[in-house]
């Protein structure tokens, strides 16, 4: 279901060194109209509802409306991803709501230290099969 | 698709970009194209391992915080050993491929996955644990909730973010260049079969890219719309794989002369109908069964014809391809629609779980399409599906190319030196057949069910081998035989037929002087599925149809040289499409060779209906004639590494 900009909530990420949605969007998407300063999703048909650029937008001015060859009207699913969580509102077509929260990360935004508790690593194990975290294992190898 | 538009609105147009193209060469010494699980993993092992000195690059066609197949995020880890043996996994991993994989590969795969789930979790991956109050790690000794018995649930909706923070610190900024689309791999121009970089373009300025590289690994992911999808209008976006995944792995490894591996086999996924969400966590975590119209187990209904294929559908689990094998069966019956019994299970689920469980149980169910298919939540939502009250349907989908799931797609690499057999080991793991390129995930054929964890423990085993690859030969300095305008030409040619021909037409789609790559995918997705047996035959083909099948093929490709771009957009689509048709090639020159039915379920030869074991338990590969363009196909010996009794 292609992700949709709501023009009157879109500031084209003016005070910002990129545009969000153009910036993250995995299929190359969203596009900004310089003229307009709003941005758009330009190929709506090679949209595959992954909410990168719902969930990414700073004014929380992207939606996404269902696939309208199979899906009936009037349901939506909006996701408010904060640093550790994201909570998700589920409004289905009869109108009911449903309100999901789950964790994303145990680690603060930019956190991850990539090598922390992993050893130096020891040019003389370039040979062997090891991997970089794995100094002191005994790799195994298939028993027969 | 928008046309006629000016440079302010959109992506940048073809007159722009020839008028003004810079070209950047970079030298580099390891070469990583594409930043997904397998690039992430590639980009965290290489750095650790490379001295000093040694330039590592990754190439992105997108941003790698949302790239790849995991650019939603996941609900399961899907390859996480914890008690069980590598040995087990082998074994599991070949009955589901129907006997023909490489077993070093996957046993060198289970022996080390486990020790990057840990890497996940102490970068911040939350990970469901038996124990809700148990604070320890999985390394320190805390036990996951186990979906079924490899996979593990997560909170995984930023899966991918944080993989992607460790392989962007690991490898650092400058090293990373994102929206740089990879079209063609370089060979050297001095060395016979030796790799020296690839080319590629920006999606956000007019600029061409040549990188020379000691060594290439290339994780570009598995294929999609290659074959015609069920959903026609907008909704052919909601494909099962990402659908950003153009086949360029294996389309740019088989034209620089990489041999590939198992293309005949696909994967045809059964899934939640039209929204495709995941099944696995319904099955095993939930225990539902999918039944029926009449509310039979199909897979009971069916046994016999399952246990026609020993040994692979005796198994305590038969192999995915005998599944759908039962269903088409019975759909052919008469008996669909099919449904996920969701209602059934949550029932006995509810009579047995403790109070608190019950509440958890709703939302694991729906975290389980939030964090992977949010398309699939919107499906319940807009159905008004309540899991408790409605059964989902389920349906078998268009075929797909891959090798980290349950396929088996991808090149022919050198094994792990201390397991391979002599016949699979030319010195360095993951190496394909061209020297200097190595692959991983996706990439690396005859193996599969490596999924996320597997596919970036690949791409370290990989990485690392690639490391030594280039430290072992240090004078190496890559020579690219053409001139860099060539290049940029070779790159911008759908955009100089577009400019030159735009003006004759009034209307810029409709053109005699050139197809829109739009119109290309199009024409390969009817081809592929009216010919290779897509869903419109119930997967079913023969020798008479693919042979006819080639032959509109063989014209459609020789038409690719005839794609016009209006923008930087659009130019991606047709270097994405034209790689496309060359896995669309690969794939039925496959299926023609191997004249048996090794997939059922995935796919029927009707002239060769019988699992044949005596003349076909081998590998078909395939290579391309470098004197005539051609690709050639043969058989290679399958061996046996892990006895399965």
């Amino acid at each position: 279901m292609p992700s949709f900009v709501i023009a009157e909530k879109c500031d084209g990420c003016k005070g910002r060194d990129k545009t969000a949605c153009q910036y993250i969007c995995p299929n190359d998407l969203m596009v900004l109209n310089k003229e307009t300063m709003k941005a758009y999703n330009q190929e709506p048909d090679q949209c595959w509802e992954c909410y990168n650029c719902v969930k990414i937008c700073p004014q929380s001015a992207i939606e996404v409306r269902p696939y309208q060859d199979f899906a009936p009207m009037g349901s939506s699913i909006i996701p408010l991803r904060g640093s550790d969580s994201i909570m998700w509102t589920i409004k289905f077509r009869n109108g009911k709501i449903k309100r999901f929260k789950y964790p994303t990360r145990t680690t603060p935004e930019g956190g991850v230290d990539p090598y922390q508790g992993v050893p130096e690593s020891n040019p003389a194990n370039l040979k062997s099969e090891m991997l970089c975290n794995e100094a002191g294992k005994t790799l195994t190898v298939p028993q027969k | 698709m928008v046309e006629q538009r000016s440079s302010m609105t959109g992506s940048m147009i073809s007159a722009d970009v020839l008028n003004s193209y810079k070209i950047e060469e970079i030298s580099t010494d390891l070469l990583i194209v594409g930043g997904g699980m397998a690039g992430c993993g590639a980009a965290f092992e290489a750095k650790r391992w490379a001295p000093k000195n040694m330039k590592i690059t990754l190439v992105e066609k997108a941003a790698i915080e949302r790239s790849g197949a995991v650019a939603m995020g996941l609900s399961a880890i899907n390859t996480y050993l914890g008690e069980n043996k590598p040995e087990d996994y082998v074994k599991m991993v070949t009955n589901d491929l129907m006997g023909i994989t490489r077993e070093d590969l996957i046993y060198d795969v289970g022996r080390h996955v486990d020790g990057s789930v840990h890497l996940f979790e102490k970068w911040g991956l939350p990970i469901f644990k038996e124990d809700e109050e148990d604070t320890r790690s999985l390394e320190e000794g805390a036990k996951p909730v186990r979906a079924g018995k490899w996979q593990i649930m997560i909170h995984g909706e930023s899966y991918k973010v944080i993989v992607a923070e460790a392989a962007r610190k690991a490898l650092g900024e400058e090293n990373i260049y994102e929206r740089i689309f990879i079209i063609r791999l370089l060979t050297d121009e001095k060395h016979e079969n030796r790799i020296a970089g690839a080319i590629g373009f920006s999606l956000r300025e007019a600029k061409i890219y040549i990188f020379k590289a000691k060594a290439v690994l290339i994780s570009c992911g598995g294929a999609v719309n290659v074959f015609r999808p069920r959903s026609q209008a907008e909704g052919m976006g909601r494909t099962w794989y990402a659908l950003w995944s153009a086949g360029s792995t294996y389309s740019m490894a088989f034209d620089v002369g990489a041999e590939m591996t198992t293309m005949e086999n696909r994967f045809v996924p059964n899934r939640f109908k039209d929204g495709y969400g995941p099944v696995g966590a319904w099955f095993t975590l939930f225990k539902a069964r999918v039944l029926n119209a009449y509310g039979e187990d199909y897979m009971q209904k069916w046994e016999s014809i399952v246990k026609d294929y020993p040994p692979y559908g005796l198994a305590a689990v038969p192999a995915t391809c005998l599944w759908n094998h039962a269903m088409l069966k019975d759909w052919l019956e008469g008996n669909g629609p099919f449904y996920m019994n969701t209602t059934g299970a949550m029932k006995k689920l509810f009579e047995t779980l403790p109070e608190k469980k019950k509440k958890a149980l709703e939302s694991d169910a729906w975290e389980d399409f939030l964090d992977m298919t949010c398309a699939q939540a919107g499906v319940w939502a807009a159905m008004d599906i309540d899991p408790r009250e409605t059964d989902s349907e389920v349906m078998p989908t268009e075929p797909y190319f891959l090798g980290s799931h349950a396929g088996a797609c991808g090149m022919w690499v050198s094994g792990p030196p201390d397991i391979a057999p002599k016949e699979w080991n030319w010195g360095y793991n993951r190496m394909t057949t061209v020297n200097g390129l190595f692959t991983a995930g996706d990439g690396v054929g005859a193996s599969g069910h490596k999924f996320s964890s597997g596919s970036f423990t690949e791409g370290r085993i990989s990485a690392k081998s690639a490391v030594k690859f280039i430290s072992d030969d240090p004078g190496f300095i890559p020579t690219i035989h053409t001139d860099n305008k060539t290049l940029a030409e070779e790159i911008y040619a759908p955009m100089i037929r577009y400019e030159q021909y735009k003006g004759y037409s009034t209307e810029p789609n409709i053109n005699p002087n050139y197809i829109k790559p739009r119109l290309y995918m199009f024409r390969l997705n009817k081809i592929m599925d009216e010919y290779v047996a897509g869903t419109s035959t119930f997967y079913r083909t023969s020798e008479k149809m693919l042979l006819k099948g080639l032959e509109l093929l063989n014209k459609l490709r020789e038409d690719a040289k005839n794609m016009a771009a209006s923008d930087l957009h659009e130019l991606m689509r047709a270097w994405e499409n034209y790689h496309r048709s060359t896995v669309g090639m690969l794939h039925l020159r496959h299926i023609l060779f191997r004249e048996e039915t090794r997939y059922p379920g995935f796919y029927y030869r009707m002239d060769h209906l019988k699992l044949d074991e005596e003349n076909w338990k081998v590998f078909v590969n395939s290579k391309k004639n470098k004197a005539t363009g051609e690709i050639e196909l043969f058989k290679k010996p399958w061996i046996e590494i892990i006895p399965k009794t």
